[in-house]
């Protein structure tokens, strides 16, 4: 067993844990933050992405214990008490999730894309960079639709908190 | 994943040390192809030893003319590094290439070319522009370091270091993708350096990356995308799988290896 | 309520929890004490078993039990079914042998489950699994069906000498073979559909728990239809009575199909609880999955079309390989026969129509229905020989399609299904004008100069859902009945729950029931819940499937709401002291005809529990209704699909330009959410078309086991789609509602093979038309050219 202490959303974490335990196992059990979910064995999916200090990481392929130190934010960490990030709002006002199952990795994909690529993004940017996120559901259409929208919605949220 | 003794050493000098008290173990850079495989139970070590806490193994330098690389820095920061850009577009056009974004934000230069997939794309890079690999022991040239498939010159007590790219006159890579895990079904690379046209090629050896000498050659001696148009890559050494037969993929490398070429 | 009733496009009540990442998934949830479970699996594709030793295992640290068939077979736990009766031509029902929940005495594909480890903890029963020795008798693999088929290769199950479970077939031969003799031309193809690994993004998983002080199992499993699973695992494999078996299927991250059968797993952990005395968690891996899972398609089909000098369809006839894989799953033998043959006509007036399938066991992963569910196989069928006839005959494809379109209704097919109402020529006109149809030889000019080859596809697709009338399937062997439950509870104080046995993984049943309810009872979607999932508080349903949710579960919806409206205007009328036939329902209030009183819903839900103003001999208390809805027909949603690609003839890369889908669903009851079934059947039906690949090697491995190997559709393989919608309403429900969950998959492969094989100058490609695939297609063409 060894000790892990490192922030997730916004909260002070420390345990002992086996060494191999991941990230997305250290969320979804020691944590019990089960929105973040296991979809493949292979990295393939995306549906475990979380933000590890500021970058989208697929957390089935992080073990816990690099994390020592980090910061983590998870789906549950993107509203703000009762208030929604813009991106998740955007997904509900596209229809852009169907059976869910997808969504956390999808949504905090997104916001990270927004991170890096601000909010002017073509459809073309958007599809590339969805690149390690899988959805069966839906057929992405409305998917890149929420991301151009909640683009626009977290640029204008930094002007006005400006 | 079996279990395993763990050990995340904070200097190079900790990971040597940990490393020869624990000959045999894995160590672990972004994690993005030793973790999957260790979760299939495909790896089974016994001891890990994690390098992401080692601060002196990242980052991007401009050294003696030529570009200094971390082995832990990962392929994000080398596709965004205003030095790599500036010194070697095409380098890190490819690092943003590889995997997706997730993958890139974990995925290290160095856990790749240690690994050498027949399928990865730095290892490409790596042979055309005649880099040199620095290891807590020694430097090794590009020309001696991959040696087959998922083999390399380094031994079991060495680690990577860094990666030292001489700038080249030109580097183009251009790649064609394996539609499932994105992988290189082929990828040519082809650097005009100081000591001549250099044609490396991932995804189609039977033994890893490979210099393609005939095209070497035709390009040295005229550097156009038509200058390959009379050669062949030879099928019979060439992979051949579920997603590409031999005659496949030795056709796209001539067509990649035009692309690189054009630029 | 017109901007939340039916027709409005009503963001969806249940995705905050998806968005929040506070889904109920099985995966999350965790029962106090549970254990953990992992199956042993071959390694093998065909063998006997001569022995297997556990013993290892069962001195491995954490281990709580190890268990075999064998174990199953003593506590007399019965096999997997399958629950639809098929019959061959000679009148013989179907050779089926047995499927155990854990093997018997044979393996016979590689994933077959052998042993069950259960520990305290995953990592334990991993480690242990791995110590369970199996001594395997290897025999020979056949992985496609001419090999299984050949004499003397490989016997699967004695049941079915030849590897033959069914020799079926539907239409009239004789008039079929006498149309052809007269055809002025015949298109003959040799089409293999293709087969897929569903693949939906939450594994299969389960939680068995027993509690012993009450003789009470409660199962928790991925399903699409949690009662089908209650009766099955009740009555036919024994594991409790009803009455002593809850099943609930929480949030449920997609099914498509997969998550309709009842399968080892959920069986054993079921089993498994009482035995260990502790809860038992099973999740699936994906490589496990990939086993594991039912795969969809897989069919090698000769088929051709004769028509007359004019054009004019005579006949069409095929002859189908159906691979079942190595035992019978739940509905498997139904796909390739009744959802198959009978859309073989599609859009068209074919007069004549004959059909030959063979259903047979190969040593591969179960198959069975997988979104479409045959419907797609047979569509492939029809479109490609309308094309390439069209092709072949010089003929424009469109035009070729609308001469030959069935133009009254209703019509009756040569094979069982009658066409109720539909406009296909106004489909085909409005796909025409949205794709831009008359530019495309100048965008194929275009695309030639930059080195590109362009091409256009059709697929006018018609198929059958909504189902299904109990009656029609029982008489065509069907074990069970295929309505659908509702009961409407209408609370004291005016909020309803409806409890529906449709199960919702996906497709927003919580938005759209409380839409219909909305509309039919004037109560606001935010004071109605839709309750789904569990056994215990529905009492008995269906599930979830071949596009019947909206045409069947929201038509009970209806009837229990057209009862509560009777009753509700009975109890008005007492409240009001009006006559009880003079009470009339608008808007969500019960008006006295001919007075100017009136109350409000809620003022009536009230007054029914209240039950101070009316004779309880005569009117009970209380405002709650059900209904039992069974369907007078199947539906059929149709429409045209025309995809438009470009080839990189160098390397074979197909890129999809533009996609238009104009779909006839009938009443449609939240559009938004339609178009998001229509996006999602055309991405799979392009992944089924040209990426997905699932391909056994000759001893039965499975080369392509997870997402590696096997090409899931991503964002930068396809399109903004362009989606229209015409309206023929559905006659045979009372909301008009086709249904539209499988649409796209059905429609998109044969748009995109025709598009492709366009572009390539008619060149045939099998799927998936992967950049290998096209390359080799792209040579062989343009060496012809070159020659011609």
């Amino acid at each position: 067993m060894i000790k892990l202490s490192l922030t997730v959303n916004g909260r002070r974490v420390t345990a002992d844990i086996d060494p191999r335990t991941l990230l997305v196992d250290f969320l979804r059990s020691n944590l019990r933050l089960t929105g973040t979910h296991v979809g493949c064995d292979t990295s393939q999916c995306g549906a475990c992405t979380v933000h590890l200090n500021g970058q989208s990481v697929k957390s089935c392929a992080v073990l816990a214990a690099s994390c020592e130190g980090a910061e983590v934010v998870t789906i549950e960490g993107l509203a703000t008490g009762t208030t929604l990030h813009p991106m998740q709002e955007a997904f509900r006002e596209h229809h852009a999730l169907q059976c869910g199952f997808c969504t956390p990795g999808m949504i905090m994909a997104g916001v990270d894309i927004v991170n890096r690529h601000g909010a002017k993004l073509d459809e073309a940017t958007i599809r590339k960079e969805l690149e390690g996120n899988l959805c069966r559901c839906t057929g992405y259409h409305n998917i890149v639709r929420a991301i151009e929208t909640g683009a626009a919605a977290m640029a204008g949220a930094k002007v006005a908190a400006e | 994943m079996q279990a395993f003794d763990y050990r995340r050493p904070g200097t190079l000098n900790e990971a040597d040390l940990a490393l020869k008290a624990s000959p045999g173990a894995k160590l672990l850079a972004g994690g993005q192809t030793l973790l999957p495989t260790m979760k299939l139970r495909l790896a089974t070590p016994d001891s890990i030893i994690d390098l992401s806490g080692i601060a002196s193994l990242k980052g991007i330098a401009r050294k003696d003319g030529g570009l200094a690389i971390g082995a832990m820095t990962t392929h994000a920061a080398v596709a965004t590094s205003g030095d790599v850009k500036g010194a070697i577009p095409g380098l890190a056009k490819l690092a943003g290439g590889i995997g997706d974004p997730q993958v890139r934000h974990r995925g290290t230069i160095g856990g790749s070319i240690a690994n050498n997939d027949p399928a990865a794309d730095y290892p490409a890079a790596v042979l055309a522009l005649g880099a040199t690999l620095q290891t807590s022991k020694r430097s090794i040239s590009a020309d001696d370091f991959f040696q087959g498939l998922f083999a390399t010159a380094l031994e079991e007590n060495e680690i990577l270091t860094e990666i030292n790219f001489p700038v080249p006159q030109s580097f183009a890579y251009a790649k064609f993708d394996q539609p499932a895990s994105r992988f290189a079904l082929v990828g040519v690379a082809v650097a005009r350096t100081a000591g001549g046209v250099r044609v490396a090629v991932t995804g189609a050896g039977q033994s890893g990356v490979f210099r393609w000498t005939e095209a070497e050659k035709a390009l040295s001696a005229n550097f156009s995308a038509s200058a390959l148009d009379s050669i062949k890559l030879d099928a019979s050494n060439v992979m051949s799988d579920v997603h590409g037969s031999a005659d496949y993929r030795a056709h796209l490398v001539g067509v990649m290896a035009r692309r690189a070429v054009a630029g | 309520m017109t901007d939340q009733g039916i027709g409005a496009s009503v963001k969806r009540k249940e995705d905050l929890r998806f968005i929040t990442g506070k889904g109920q998934y099985v995966d999350d949830i965790n029962r106090h004490g549970q254990a953990y479970a992992v199956f042993a699996r071959s390694p093998v594709a065909h063998a006997t078993i001569n022995n297997i030793d556990v013993s290892e295992a069962l001195a491995s640290p954490g281990v709580l039990g190890v268990y075999t068939g064998a174990d199953l077979a003593a506590d007399k736990i019965g096999g997997l079914i399958c629950g639809w009766m098929i019959h061959s031509k000679d009148g013989s029902p179907m050779k089926a042998g047995a499927h155990p929940a854990l093997a018997q005495g044979k393996v016979r594909y590689v994933g077959d489950h052998v042993a069950v480890v259960i520990a305290e903890t995953l990592d334990q029963a991993k480690d242990a699994a791995g110590l369970i020795q199996v001594d395997y008798g290897e025999l020979p693999a056949v992985v496609d069906v001419a090999s299984a088929q050949a004499a003397g290769k490989a016997q699967i199950h004695d049941e079915a000498p030849g590897n033959t479970v069914y020799q079926w077939h539907l239409g009239d031969k004789d008039a079929v073979d006498a149309a052809f003799s007269k055809a002025a031309h015949v298109t003959k193809l040799d089409i293999v559909n293709n087969r897929l690994v569903p693949n939906a993004m939450e594994p299969r998983a389960a939680i068995g728990d027993y509690d012993a002080g009450q003789d009470q199992f409660t199962l928790y499993t991925t399903s699409q239809n949690p009662h089908v699973a209650r009766l099955v695992l009740s009555a036919f494999i024994g594991i409790a009575p009803e009455n002593k078996l809850r099943v609930i299927a929480p949030d449920v991250g997609g099914g498509f199909g997969s998550k309709i059968f009842i399968y080892a797993e959920e069986t054993v952990c079921i089993w498994a609880a009482k035995k260990v005395g502790r809860p038992v968690k099973w999740v699936a891996e994906r490589t496990e999955a990939f086993l594991a899972d039912a795969h969809g398609r897989d069919h090698v089909t000769t088929a051709e079309l004769a028509m007359d000098v004019s054009g004019k369809i005579l006949a069409l006839r095929a002859s189908t390989k159906a691979n079942l894989g190595a035992y019978l799953s739940t509905f498997a033998s139904s796909v390739p026969t009744y959802l198959y043959a009978p859309l073989l006509s599609g859009q068209y007036d074919i007069p004549a129509i004959y059909c030959e399938v063979d259903g047979v066991y190969t040593t591969t992963t179960p198959v069975d229905a997988y979104r479409g569910a045959g419907r797609p196989e047979a569509t492939f069928v029809v479109e490609r020989l309308i094309e390439v006839a069209a092709r072949e005959t010089g003929r424009d494809p469109a035009e070729f399609r609308r001469m030959n379109f069935i133009k009254s209704f209703p019509h009756q097919t040569p094979v069982i299904m009658a066409y109720d109402a539909g406009n296909y020529g106004a489909s085909l006109d409005k796909a025409l004008e949205m794709a831009d149809y008359k530019g495309l030889a100048a965008r194929k000019a275009e695309s030639a100069k930059k080195g590109k080859l362009r091409g256009l596809g059709f697929s006018a697709y018609i198929e059958a859902c909504g189902i299904a009338p109990s009656r029609a399937v029982g008489s065509l062997g069907a074990g069970v009945g295929l309505w659908e439950s509702a009961e409407i509870r209408v609370n004291p104080v005016g909020t309803i729950e409806v409890l529906t046995g449709s199960h919702s993984h996906g497709q927003g049943h919580e938005t759209t029931f409380a839409q219909v309810i909305a509309s039919k009872l004037g109560v606001p979607i935010e004071q109605v819940s839709i309750v789904h999932g569990d056994t215990d508080k529905v009492q008995m349903g269906m599930g979830t499937y071949g596009s019947r949710s909206g045409a069947v579960g929201a038509s009970a919806i209806v009837k229990a709401s057209e009862k509560i409206i009777a009753k509700g205007k009975r109890v008005a009328a007492a409240c009001m002291e009006v006559p009880e036939d003079s009470v009339d329902f608008e808007n969500g209030e019960f008006l006295g005809r001919g007075t100017n009183k009136k109350m409000t819903f809620g003022e009536v839900a009230l007054q029914a529990y209240v039950a101070h103003k009316f004779d309880p001999e005569v009117i009970e208390p209380g405002l709650k209704e059900g209904s039992f809805y069974d369907p007078k027909n199947f539906t059929f949603p149709s429409g045209v699909h025309i995809a438009e690609i470009e080839i990189d003839p160098e390397t074979g890369h197909t890129r999809i330009d533009r996609w238009t889908a104009v779909d006839d669903f009938g009443i449609l009851i939240n559009p938004m959410i339609v178009e998001g079934q229509v996006h999602g059947g055309i991405a799979q039906g392009v992944g089924q078309a040209m990426l997905e690949h699932t391909v056994y090697d000759e001893n039965g491995q499975l080369i392509t086991g997870s997402f590696m190997d096997y090409t899931m559709p991503r964002a930068d393989d396809l399109p903004s789609y362009n989606v229209a919608m015409t309206t023929t309403p559905c006659p045979s429900n009372p909301l008009g509602v086709k249904g539209c969950g499988e649409a796209g998959a059905i429609a998109a492969p044969p748009a995109l093979i025709n598009a492709i094989t366009d572009a390539l100058g008619h060149e045939d490609i099998a799927m998936p038309a992967t950049p290998q695939a096209v390359w080799r297609a792209a040579q062989k063409s343009a060496r012809k050219m070159a020659a011609e």
